[in-house]
């Protein structure tokens, strides 16, 4: 198992969270919501799961499984995934 | 005893988007029917369908329900959204636990699940989408409008294939006659995928002419299966007198009367159990057969079954006894939406004083002697009787009085 070098950034996982689970009404994804909530932003963990499943075949990695329960911010999620805590797939 | 009305629709069907468009096109006679687009069906012996265009999911649907939702539920959250819509009904201003959601299904949302099922046989696990836990399930559209409108009444999904329209209606009343409010009832379906088509091809029913105008000809002498579509309709049935409290702008009818019957056994001898079903509806509404003034039928398309149906008629009505029309025609069977439709048409037939007609059936099988309306025909309506069949021997009459 090797760890990865894959850098997610802010900008890609907004941009999946929109392909995968869509935008709730009135929600910025675009503004200052690396510390906000995901469930604030309108998303449950099903849809961190699907997203999650879009980072792991875009970047060929694996998340752990707990990320959808741990990582509670967008931010935190990130630093998560380039922490190299996510193991090439 | 409680009265249960429904004080608004919501339509979705392949001649019409919205109430007022279907039912323009219905008395028109236009049908929806024409060749399957939403999947290539060369290879296959049944090519016609009966498919809602022009409906932009986008233009209905927020983006976050896009990725959890088939084209099922978003027909039936457009729908739902039109039936509460014209029934003027705040849900905020209701009961936190006052309105349920009661809808009929048939195999769920199976262009999603086989989409799905193919990304995992063919990429794998990691390509199955997460909404795949809930999104094919048949429960699936009363739980997306139960969430998208609050509403925690009781809820539940009825799957009694072609009869669950009227079914979950039987049911929504009874839940108003325990002392609900409102609930939203009705069903939508859509199967127009290799997996919706291949068990249906299997059961034998489907035709195979594949001409839109000739293949789905119920009661007629060249009648040789059916043409299935996709759609249906939302009702909201209501309580009469909570509706007239918060000055409901329309009532539409009543549900007047239901009743819903098992067919015996195959090799019983013991015959099917429709009549049962209409002589037990006509008992419920507290009226006789002589008090029906159009009968909305089942319309199997199938020789048999249409056979079956038509002596059930003449047997209750007499020969030629009361008018019979089949506006499925222009829609094809809608498997859990049709009979829903059925009754949402038997309303608005009430509402205008008018049969909408069987279109392209000229003129039914002499052998059936019923009184099959093939034009549109002025009448004055009080009570219309919806009868519907499902595949492996349901059955489902409901009565509805203006």
């Amino acid at each position: 198992m090797s760890t990865t070098t894959a850098t997610v950034t802010l900008a890609d996982l907004t941009r999946m969270l929109r392909e995968s689970a869509g935008e709730e009404e009135g929600i910025d994804l675009d503004g200052d919501v690396i510390d906000t909530p995901f469930m604030e932003l309108g998303y449950d963990s099903l849809a961190l799961l699907q997203v999650i499943g879009q980072i792991q075949r875009e970047y060929g990695i694996e998340i752990p499984d707990d990320a959808v329960v741990d990582a509670e911010t967008p931010g935190a999620l990130l630093a998560l995934i380039n922490s190299g805590r996510a193991t090439a797939a | 005893m409680t009265t249960a009305v429904v004080t608004g629709l919501g339509i979705t069907a392949p001649n019409g988007l919205g109430t007022e468009d279907y039912w323009k096109a219905t008395l028109a006679g236009e049908s929806g029917l024409g060749p399957v687009t939403r999947f290539d069906a060369g290879q296959y012996p049944s090519r016609i369908a009966g498919e809602v265009s022009d409906y932009v999911a986008e233009d209905h649907i927020p983006s976050r329900l896009m990725p959890q939702t088939d084209h099922m539920t978003r027909l039936a959250l457009t729908a739902a959204d039109w039936a509460l819509a014209d029934a003027g009904i705040d849900t905020t201003d209701m009961p936190e636990y006052g309105i349920g959601v009661v809808t009929a299904a048939s195999g769920g949302a199976v262009e999603f699940g086989q989409r799905e099922l193919q990304n995992l046989w063919s990429k794998g696990k990691e390509y199955v989408s997460a909404y795949q836990s809930f999104a094919w399930f048949y429960a699936v559209n009363t739980g997306q409008i139960s969430i998208r409108h609050k509403l925690r009444g009781p809820s539940g999904v009825l799957l009694t294939e072609q009869a669950g329209g009227i079914d979950s209606l039987g049911h929504a009343r009874r839940h108003i006659r325990k002392g609900f409010p409102a609930v939203i009832s009705g069903g939508i379906d859509a199967a127009i995928c290799p997996w919706g088509w291949v068990p249906q091809i299997a059961s034998g029913l489907m035709s195979t002419v594949n001409d839109p105008a000739r293949a789905y000809l119920p009661f007629s002498e060249e009648a040789g299966g059916y043409v299935p579509g996709e759609g249906g309709a939302i009702l909201l049935v209501e309580d009469a007198e909570s509706a007239r409290t918060r000055g409901a702008a329309t009532v539409y009818g009543e549900i007047a009367g239901y009743a819903a019957t098992l067919d015996p056994a195959p090799g019983t001898g013991r015959p099917p159990g429709l009549r049962r079903a209409a002589e037990n509806a006509l008992a419920d509404a507290g009226i006789t057969a002589g008090d029906i003034d159009v009968v909305f039928a089942d319309a199997a398309g199938v020789p048999d079954l249409d056979r079956a149906e038509a002596q059930t008629l003449t047997a209750l009505f007499g020969a030629h006894g009361v008018p019979v029309t089949a506006p499925k025609t222009m829609t094809g069977r809608l498997l859990a939406g049709g009979a829903a439709l059925d009754v949402a048409t038997a309303l608005l037939a009430l509402r205008d004083g008018v049969v909408p007609p069987t279109a392209n059936v000229g003129a039914a099988d002499p052998g059936h002697t019923i009184d099959l309306v093939t034009e549109a025909r002025e009448a004055n309506l009080r009570h219309a009787l919806v009868l519907a069949r499902g595949h492996g021997g349901f059955n489902a009459a409901l009565v509805v009085r203006r």
